[in-house]
């Protein structure tokens, strides 16, 4: 009895293993950076040559990273869903401008509108390496004390935004009280 | 002479491609530098490694590498520098641990279950077998 039963578990246990496997997005590696403090940075402003993005005046109230460019495709895609989040003003939405031209991305903004509370300008990619950014667009939520709790890679969705950025925010102000 | 030389040239166009010139001091650097892009994923393009990968982010991470290999640094640090920022992924050879056991162990379990099982099948069946039937082949 069992020398057919064995087999026949072993083989199914295999294929829910295999068939859950196919759902998985080998694009979405697990970051190391959840729940370590965010990389420091301290950029240029696109909009503003003077003015300056760094993490040390971003520090005291949470923020979404988005990293994007104007060569990015899925950006274009997830760019009107930034846009109504942006208009919620529920939360501080910085851009990570990543290895691209500042005229194309000034370009980029004017043409599709600009969702952003500031933009740094990483023309040669430093910063996204240390935030390890591999594929645009990133959007990683990083809390007022500086530490990021989330990240995201590919187009945000208003699913992503409801199920996972959210609930994160809400917990914050309410830890935080800010 | 010369068809050989195309002929190699060919073969390892793929190589040059990818990567950019760098000032390697010696060629024992630029040894160095070659195993150790060879063992480091590209994230971008998954099944390649920096060494062969002509994606810009792999050009921006073969630069960091020379980088530190100027400043000094161990194999062991640049390949710290990059699993902090990518995780173990971008390693070949995943370091082992609890969670890569099953990577690294999980192969020779099967193959040895598979023996033990095809083993103990043959002593079953050796012993299923009448006591004198061993003789059958002689038997005129």
């Amino acid at each position: 009895m069992w020398r057919f039963v064995l087999p026949l578990v072993l083989a199914l246990g295999l294929g829910v293993l295999l068939y859950a496997g196919l759902h998985n997005d080998p694009k979405n590696i697990p970051s190391p950076l959840i729940d370590k403090p965010a990389p420091v940075f301290d950029l240029p402003e696109l909009n503003q040559p003077d003015a300056r993005v760094s993490t040390g005046a971003l520090a005291g109230e949470p923020y979404l990273l988005n990293v994007w460019a104007s060569w990015c495709v899925t950006c274009r895609q997830e760019h009107p869903i930034l846009e109504a989040f942006a208009r919620q003003g529920s939360v501080r939405l910085v851009g990570l401008n990543w290895k691209d031209q500042p005229d194309d991305a000034r370009r980029w903004l004017s043409q599709f509108g600009n969702p952003y509370t500031e933009i740094a300008v990483d023309e040669a990619g430093r910063t996204g390496v240390d935030f390890g950014v591999y594929g645009t667009p990133e959007t990683f939520l990083v809390d007022a004390k500086g530490v990021i709790r989330f990240k995201h890679v590919g187009a945000l969705t208003p699913e992503v935004i409801a199920r996972e950025i959210e609930p994160r925010l809400a917990a914050m102000r309410a830890a935080g009280g800010s | 002479m010369r068809v050989v030389a195309l002929l190699a040239m060919a073969l390892f166009a793929h190589v040059a491609l990818a990567i950019e010139p760098l000032p390697f001091k010696d060629e024992a650097e630029q040894v160095r530098f070659q195993r150790l892009v060879a063992e480091l994923r590209c994230t971008v393009c998954q099944n390649q490694n920096l060494a062969d990968s002509n994606a810009p982010l792999a050009k921006d991470l073969r630069l960091r590498v020379f980088e530190k290999m100027q400043q000094g640094r161990t194999d062991a640090e640049i390949k710290q520098f990059l699993v902090e920022r990518y995780g173990d992924f971008v390693l070949y050879r995943p370091p082992v641990k609890p969670q890569t056991w099953l990577l690294w162990f999980g192969p020779a379990v099967v193959v040895l279950v598979g023996a033990g099982l095809v083993f103990a099948s043959v002593r079953r069946r050796a012993r299923a077998l009448p006591v004198d039937a061993k003789g059958i082949e002689d038997s005129p």
